[in-house]
Parts: structure tokens; C-alpha cells; sequence
């Protein structure tokens, strides 16, 4: 194998799993270092730089970075990180004074954002402090799209909302509220240097199935059931209530249903609870609040009687699998069954819409009905208008949405100073050594097997009573300290120096996990099978350094590395050091101006 | 050397043996010797030797003098008996524990401090006696815990770290223990576990006295230009003899090797050692042989390593007693006291 080259950004951003999986890239173990100090403003801050909405993520994150989490591959269960987030968002001080500062003076140039949403907003808060003049088109009253629509108020509260959106528009933006976008031809026509779409996917699917029409009065979809009870248009719903679909709405529509009135409610879906979209945790909290899950269940058709709902049917079917290996949903031959109820909620899905951009407005559109995007730079057809967020490439989740914003803003950026949007700007990367003395590290290196804590809940009783009390009460200081010690510093990284090396074997001997070893060099595929260890997780890479005294390479399997720096400790010579990376993604800006070299 | 304990986190596909531990099992506690220091690279070869052979902890004994070397034994095998003895009195107490409970497996743990020089006397007659012990000297040429003084085993002619010359003749100790009559004599580095791990699973499974000679550098005192037991000397002038497979007993030969490359060695116990020669004519089962060339080598400044000389038929100390084949510790006031009757028959048969 090649030497490992180091200084490639990605390289030792993989080994730091969470901020790899993370769409933002946030640098996570860096923010859980800060929360472990109690520098929670501190903490906030690396959040609120890359991720926009701290107390928001920190409720509702798909987590994307915890299954990634390295505790998943040495114990069971990953790092809580999504709810350390809230600790810093709970715990933080009055932090205005950090924020970037409206611009003094504006630079000349307007850009409309269609949609207060999450990639909207997180356009707006990296365009706003350049200059730009920046306006927020948004058919509702208040800022945050479907994160203000579409979640539950048990889940999140109005005021980390207000809190965060306010931080955005406190920028010197132009929130125009109330003010739909309904012609893509006439906002072009207003002269605007650049459009960003940020709408969403405003459309829950239907389920098109006999009675659906006759009782249409008790059916409702789910995510314009869901807005309706965040305004307060919807205040009840009967007893017996079926929620259709196993994604997160479906979740979200079962446990708002359980406040409403909902004394019995299932919640049903077509395929196995195991393959269903909605995230582990979702599943849980709903089942918790006393909701069954029936699967293996598909909606044949609603009874009714006089106009009035009674019930649906459905039938049971089983999976089975061809050839290839695709799924197919089959009559398991059991009798159908019918739920009777008062109410159906239909959460089976959401679709992208775009009634408002004419078909000739030069916005090309592919075959599902989503615009003709670059996926680099999220620019249409058209070059000044940009997508992101569910509007892009469908529906995804609020971080998704954050990370297609920051990327708009900088092609916007980028085109709105006369560059080439195609030439990406690459991140910004510190590695710095974290050696403090003989034994002593600047982070905690003891690591030691903990089981993960569990965020304390409102009894149940009480949380089921009212729609609006939050049911997560969060860490609180001691339990996130605890949380945080969990964290294994993937990011304080083992950078070897051949040229040091005696070949002592002592690294070997220490590494708790077997890790690294000393070894004639080959092909990757057979230098994996004569490692300390089995080395079978081919998606980490191996760390090689070669030109060593004896003609061997020094090979490390990233794969379960512990970052608990003990080879550094025991390296007589120095050739292992504890090193910092710290990643932080480019944002529109200065620093992502093209590289130029000067004259002198 | 760190302060903190090994995570017990260990690797999630690491091999277990036939008993079901894995090598971490093996462990002692944490090391306090000084980072790099090539003892720490033998007991992860002890470690890894006892895993691979799937002894039992409890059935080792390990016993050592005062040293750096002798520290070690509380690094490897935590779960087995041990005993931490006097300075160079380690044969004795060994030799004692061995005669009491002949059922354990005897590690002789030392140092060329404990065993050149002080406790020399000790270690020419263990060894002469035949114990059935392996008896592994870590030898780094130096005192290391009173600062980098030459010890006995020092070359002569090679430097300190302050640049004095070393003008007393060496110990070899290897060669010592060929004259003694060890049934199973060898010389390895601490830096080629490759070699040292099947050498020391033979060791154990050799029925007599086996001598390990490891040659171990001081990071802190004997490992700089001049030294002759600095891991750049040693890999210089480390002349192997043979590289060695260790095959237990229950294990059929499977590896296919040329013909006449490959010598295969049974010992009293069934195991076999494949021996991949490298020195064409070197002769494994020759002692005055293994001598000559030592000293040849020597004089040139080379170091021999490898498996230097094996009686397959070896006997060990209880064998030339010939005591009963029950532990001496576990044998009852019965046993001992037979009663009047036999010892009216002793008496007879005197008359």
C-alpha cells in the first residue's frame, strides 16, 4: 500500500465518524469537550456555526452521526450526541453578543428565499452578515416552515423556535410573512441577483382506496392534520384513531393523537416493524405513550356508515424475496382485519410541489417531478435560481436541509462575485498536537465501558394531558458530564512519524484493541489478513507509514480505535502524537474566494 | 510507562483459544517499566505464547528476583501464581516449588543482573539439576534501576551512554547453560516477536531445564551508538539459525515445507518443532557443536538467535529423584505415614 498522505482533509475527517456522517459536517467530539468543561455558550457556538439550529437539532436531529458513532463498533450503544447538543443549547448564557453582526454596509446585491424553513433560513444567516440584502418569502406568520408546521409542541417548543429563527432573522434579514410565492415568473421578473427555493415538501401523499371519498370527513392527512394542531385550528380528535404509515409523521401524528382524545390508537403499517422509516427512538417514545404497532397490515378499504367512518380493513400479507433479492408483499393467506375507529390519519408519504413555478419559466424539471439540479453547487437550470432542503432532492430531514443551505449560499456567493460556483472550496483543517506533559493529555484519555444515559422524561400522566408540555427533559449537568465521558475523541488523532520510530513493538503491546502492527508491506486486501487483529471493516481505512529501519510498514486499522493515546504514551521516541483535527466546512464568505498566489 | 489502566475494551472479533479466553485474559496489570522498554515486548510475548498453547492461568507459576525483568511477571498472567524472590535466589525458591508441586508449569522470570551476577551460583545449578522450568532471562547488558552501570553480560569493548568503554569479559549466558547441560537452550530479541513467541511456547513444553536468552534493550541506558544490545546493533548483527515452528501435540503438520529445509523435532511430550534452517550446517542436537559455533560467531560480533540445542529425550530434576508421580504437596498423612506394618516390613527387609 501507498503511504498514507495525512494531510488530505478527508482522511482523518473519516476516522471522526460523527462529523463524517454528519450532512454539516459539525465537529462533534470538539462541542461534547466543551460541554464536559461546562462551556456550553462555547459549545453552542461550533453548533451554531455549522448547524444553525442547536436547540431545535438538539430535539428533533435524525442523528445521522449516532449510528456512525465508534461506541457502536467497541460497545453497544453510540454517544447520546443528539441530546448533548440541547445541554448546550439548555445550559448556554445569553450568547447575542457572539453572533456575526447585521452588515454595516450592504454590498448592492438582493436575494429572495422562497420558504422560512430550515435551508431558507440557514441561506439567509450566511448570505445576511456579508452585506447581502436578503428577503424571506413565507406563507405563514412566523418563521420555520414545517419545523414550526410540522413538530409536535411536546416535542418542541414555540420558544427554541422563536429563539433560533430569531437569531437568523436578527440579522438584518427581510422576513416577509404571510407572503406566498405563487408565480417563479414573477418573482424572476422583479430583478432579484439570485433565488433560493427552500419550500419543502408541502404535499402529504393520499391513499386512494375505496370509502376514501365517503368518509373523507374522519380521514386526514397527516402532516396538514399536524400543522392544524400547531395552530390550534384542530383541538380533538375521537377516541379510536388509526395512523396509516411508519415514517416519523406517522409517529409524530399517533403521539399528537394521544393528547387530542385518542383513547385507543394504533398505529399500522405495510411492511415490518423492523424496516419501518421512522428512526428507533421515535418508535419507542410513541410505544412508550401506550400506541401499538401492527405491520404486515395493507389498507384494502374504509367502512362507513351514513356518511360516517366506522372503521378500515386490511390485509395481511408476508414478504418474500426474489432472486435478486427484492422485497414483494404477498396475501399471507390469513383472514383480513378490520380496525374499527373514529379517525384515520394517512402519513404514508410526502411529495414535492411546485405548483408555482411555471413549466416555461426556464426551471427544468427530471421525471419525478423535482427540478434538474447540480449536486454540488444546487443550482437549476436557470442560473440564478438555487434549491435546497426537501425541495431539492426530496423529502430528507431539517439537517439535510442546513447543509444544502450553506452550500447554496456559497454557489450564490461565489456567482454573486463572478467565479466559477463549479470550484468548491475545500475545508478548513487544524491538527495540533494535544501533548501537555509526560502522562498528560488536553483531553481525558481514561476510557473506560459506560452504558449510555437515558434523558429523563415528564411522567407519562402528565405529558399526555397537555400537547404542549415538552415531554424530553433534557440532561441536566451532571448526567450530560457523565454522557459526555462517553465520548471516545475520535478527532484527537494518532499521527505516527516513521522517521522516530525504533521499532520497539511497545505501541503493539499497549493498544488495547489491537490496532497497529508492524508488518512487510502488500495489496491492501492481503496486508488486511496479517494484521494484530481481524481488520473486516473495509469502509475504515488502514493508517500505513512506511521507511522504517527494519524495511516494514507500520500498519494501523482505524476501524475501533479508542483514541485513548496509549501508544503515545509508551512510545519512547515520540513517533506517536496525540493530534487535534478540527474540520470546519467553508461557509459563503471570503475564505471561499479562489486561492490566489501573490506576485511578491 | 502510563498511569492509566489498559481500557477493558477489547477488539470485537479477537480469536479466543480452546478454553474461550482471548490473549487479553493473559494480562497483568499496567506496566510501570519506562515506554519502549524491550521487557514489555517479552511479556506480550509470554502473553501471546500461554494464549496461543491455552494453558490454564492457574496453572502457572511465576517467579522472579529484583530487576527490571523480575518486575515483569505482575504484567503478564494476573490470574496465576507468583512469587517475587530475592535478588538472583529466584532458581532456588523455583526449584523449591517445583519439587513440592510438580504439576504446574514453572516460568523462571530474570534478569543478566539477577542471574550473571548475583544470583550466578543460583542459576548454574538449577540449571545443572535439570528443573523442569522455562527460564527466560531478560537481558539488556545494564542496571537499569540503579542508571545504565554494565552488567555482565556486557561485551566488552562496548560503550555506556557516557561514552566509557567496557573493558570486563562478558558472560555469555547461553553458553553457560550448554556447559551446564540444559536439554533446551536459546537466544532471541525482543524485537522479533515472530521468533520469540514459538521459542518460549518449546520452552514450556520442554520436559527439563530450558534457557531462554533474550536480549532486551534499555531504551533509558543501552540503547545508543556504541551499545551492543541496542536495537539497531542487535538487528545489524542478529545471526537466526533457524526460524521455528511450535506445534502442540494434538496438532497434526500441516504446513507442507521442501525437502531437507525443514528439521522436525518431537519432544517427550508429543509436541513437535519444525525448524526452517538457516545456517546450512548447523546442528541442533550437537552441544559441543552449539558451543563452538557460539563462540565462533561471538568473536566476529555476531549474535546467534534462534533454537541453539534440544534433547528430545530430555529428563528432568524429579525423574533423577525419582519421586512419585503425585505432587510432593498433595500427598496425605497416609501417604507419608504408612503405619506400623510398613515399617515393620522396612525394618525386615534392613536385617
Amino acid at each position: 500500500m501507498k503511504n498514507t498522505d495525512i494531510s488530505a482533509p478527508d482522511y482523518f475527517h473519516k476516522v471522526v465518524d460523527c462529523q463524517w456522517a454528519c450532512p454539516a459536517h459539525t465537529p462533534v467530539p470538539e462541542y461534547i469537550r466543551l460541554i464536559a468543561h461546562g462551556r456550553y455558550s462555547d459549545a453552542y457556538m461550533i453548533n451554531w456555526r455549522s448547524n444553525v439550529f442547536p436547540g431545535i437539532l438538539g430535539r428533533t436531529c435524525d442523528r445521522p452521526c449516532e449510528p456512525a458513532c465508534r461506541r457502536v463498533r467497541v460497545e453497544e450503544e453510540p454517544v447520546a450526541i443528539c441530546r448533548l447538543k440541547r445541554v448546550a443549547a439548555d445550559y448556554k448564557d445569553d450568547i447575542t453578543e457572539r453572533l456575526p453582526k447585521p452588515a454595516a454596509r450592504k454590498n448592492g446585491k438582493r436575494v429572495a428565499l422562497v420558504g422560512g424553513g430550515p435551508a431558507s433560513l440557514t441561506v439567509a444567516r450566511d448570505l445576511a452578515p456579508l452585506g447581502y440584502s436578503v428577503t424571506v418569502f413565507d406563507g405563514d406568520a412566523k418563521a420555520g416552515g414545517m419545523i414550526r408546521t410540522q413538530i409536535p409542541k411536546f416535542r418542541l417548543p414555540d420558544s427554541v423556535i422563536d429563539e433560533e429563527t430569531g437569531y437568523i432573522l436578527g440579522l438584518g434579514v427581510d422576513f416577509r410573512a404571510g407572503k406566498r410565492i405563487d408565480s417563479m415568473k414573477a418573482l424572476l421578473a422583479e430583478g432579484w441577483d439570485a433565488i433560493f427555493v427552500g419550500s419543502g415538501a408541502p404535499r402529504g401523499r393520499d391513499l386512494d382506496i375505496p370509502g376514501r371519498q365517503e368518509a373523507a370527513k374522519n380521514i386526514h392527512i397527516g402532516i396538514d392534520w399536524l400543522s392544524s394542531v400547531s395552530f390550534g385550528h384542530v383541538t380533538k380528535i375521537g377516541k379510536r384513531v388509526v395512523v396509516l404509515g411508519g415514517g416519523n409523521t406517522a409517529m409524530d401524528c399517533c403521539r399528537s393523537a394521544r393528547r387530542l382524545g385518542g383513547e385507543e390508537v394504533h398505529v399500522v403499517v405495510r411492511s415490518g416493524f423492523e424496516e419501518m422509516k421512522a428512526s428507533p427512538w421515535e418508535k419507542e417514545d410513541a410505544m412508550h405513550e401506550g400506541i401499538p404497532i401492527h405491520n404486515f397490515l395493507v389498507p384494502k378499504f374504509f367502512t362507513h356508515e351514513n356518511g360516517k367512518l366506522t372503521g378500515i380493513t386490511f390485509e395481511k400479507v408476508k414478504a418474500e424475496y426474489d432472486a435478486k433479492g427484492r422485497r414483494k408483499l404477498v396475501n399471507a393467506g390469513e383472514p383480513d382485519q378490520h380496525f374499527p375507529c373514529d379517525d384515520v390519519l394517512v402519513a404514508v408519504g410526502q411529495e414535492n410541489a411546485f405548483p408555482w413555478i411555471e413549466r416555461d419559466a426556464g426551471i427544468e424539471f427530471n421525471e419525478w417531478g423535482l427540478p434538474k439540479l447540480n449536486e454540488a453547487t444546487f443550482q437549476s437550470t436557470h442560473p440564478k435560481v438555487f434549491f435546497g432542503g426537501d425541495s431539492a432532492f426530496g423529502p430528507k430531514n431539517i439537517i439535510w436541509a442546513v447543509a444544502h443551505g450553506h452550500e447554496a449560499a456559497v454557489s450564490i456567493d461565489k456567482m454573486l462575485n463572478g467565479e466559477d460556483i463549479a470550484d468548491r472550496p475545500m475545508p478548513a483543517v487544524e491538527l495540533m498536537s494535544q501533548k501537555m506533559g509526560i502522562h498528560e493529555w488536553s483531553y481525558d484519555n481514561e476510557i473506560a465501558l459506560d452504558n449510555r444515559y437515558k434523558v429523563p422524561l415528564r411522567d407519562k400522566v402528565v405529558a399526555l394531558k397537555d400537547i404542549k408540555a415538552e415531554v424530553e427533559l433534557g440532561f441536566d449537568p451532571d448526567l450530560a458530564l457523565s454522557e459526555a465521558g462517553r465520548c471516545l475523541n475520535c478527532d484527537v488523532q494518532t499521527v505516527f512519524s516513521a522517521q522516530l520510530c525504533i521499532e520497539c513493538d511497545a505501541c503493539v503491546d499497549i493498544c488495547p484493541m489491537d490496532c497497529i502492527t508492524f508488518t512487510p508491506n502488500g495489496e491492501e486486501k492481503e496486508l488486511r489478513t496479517r494484521l494484530t487483529a481481524p481488520s473486516n471493516n473495509l469502509t475504515q481505512d488502514l493508517y500505513v507509514q512506511d521507511r522504517l529501519k527494519t524495511g516494514r510498514v507500520m500498519v494501523k486499522d482505524e476501524d475501533v480505535c479508542l483514541h485513548c493515546g496509549l501508544c503515545a504514551e509508551r512510545c519512547p521516541t515520540g513517533a506517536w502524537d496525540m493530534q487535534k483535527f478540527l474540520l470546519h466546512t467553508t461557509q459563503a464568505g471570503t475564505s471561499c474566494r479562489p486561492q490566489r498566489r501573490s506576485a511578491a | 510507562m502510563t498511569y492509566l489502566a489498559k481500557p477493558k475494551f477489547h477488539h470485537p472479533e479477537l480469536p479466543k483459544n480452546a478454553l474461550g479466553y482471548t490473549h487479553r485474559d493473559y494480562e497483568g496489570t499496567v506496566s510501570t517499566l519506562c515506554a519502549g522498554c524491550g521487557h514489555d515486548s517479552i511479556t506480550g510475548a509470554i502473553i501471546q505464547a500461554c494464549f496461543e498453547l491455552s494453558i490454564e492461568p492457574h496453572r502457572v507459576a511465576k517467579i522472579s528476583g529484583i530487576g527490571c525483568s523480575s518486575k515483569t511477571p505482575t504484567y503478564f498472567l494476573g490470574n496465576s501464581h507468583g512469587f517475587n524472590s530475592v535478588h538472583g535466589r529466584m532458581p532456588s525458591v523455583l526449584t523449591g516449588a517445583n519439587l513440592a508441586n510438580r504439576d504446574l508449569i514453572y516460568l523462571g522470570v530474570s534478569g543478566d543482573g539477577d542471574s550473571a551476577s548475583i544470583g550466578f551460583g543460583q542459576f548454574a545449578h538449577a540449571i545443572r539439576r535439570g528443573v523442569n522450568m522455562a527460564y527466560i532471562v531478560e537481558n539488556n547488558g545494564v542496571y537499569g534501576l540503579t542508571k545504565g552501570q554494565f552488567s555482565a553480560t556486557a561485551d566488552r569493548g562496548s560503550k555506556s551512554k557516557r561514552g566509557v568503554t567496557n573493558t570486563d569479559n562478558s558472560i555469555d549466558l547461553a553458553a553457560i547453560a550448554l556447559q551446564l547441560g540444559a536439554t533446551f537452550v536459546a537466544r532471541s530479541f525482543s524485537g522479533d516477536k515472530q521468533q520469540l513467541i514459538p521459542i518460549i511456547k518449546a520452552a514450556i513444553a520442554h520436559k527439563g531445564a530450558a534457557f531462554i536468552d533474550v536480549i532486551s534493550p534499555c531504551v533509558a541506558f543501552n540503547n545508543h551508538a556504541g551499545s551492543t544490545k541496542s536495537f539497531d546493533f542487535v538487528r545489524e548483527h542478529n545471526e537466526a539459525v533457524n526460524r521455528l515452528d511450535f506445534m502442540p501435540s494434538r496438532m497434526p503438520i500441516e504446513i507442507k515445507y521442501e525437502a531437507g529445509t525443514v528439521e522436525v523435532v518431537e519432544q517427550h511430550d508429543g509436541s513437535k518443532l519444525a525448524l526452517r534452517k538457516l545456517a546450512a550446517d548447523y546442528e541442533l542436537n550437537d552441544r559441543t557443536a552449539a558451543l563452538g559455533f557460539l563462540q565462533q560467531q561471538a568473536a566476529k560480533g555476531q549474535i546467534v538467535t534462534g533454537l541453539l540445542y534440544v534433547d528430545a529425550d530430555a529428563e528432568d530434576l524429579h525423574a533423577h529423584l525419582k519421586t512419585v508421580d503425585v505432587p510432593l504437596n498433595a500427598l496425605t498423612e497416609k501417604d507419608l505415614c504408612p503405619g506400623q506394618s510398613a515399617l515393620d516390613k522396612i525394618n525386615a527387609g534392613l536385617r
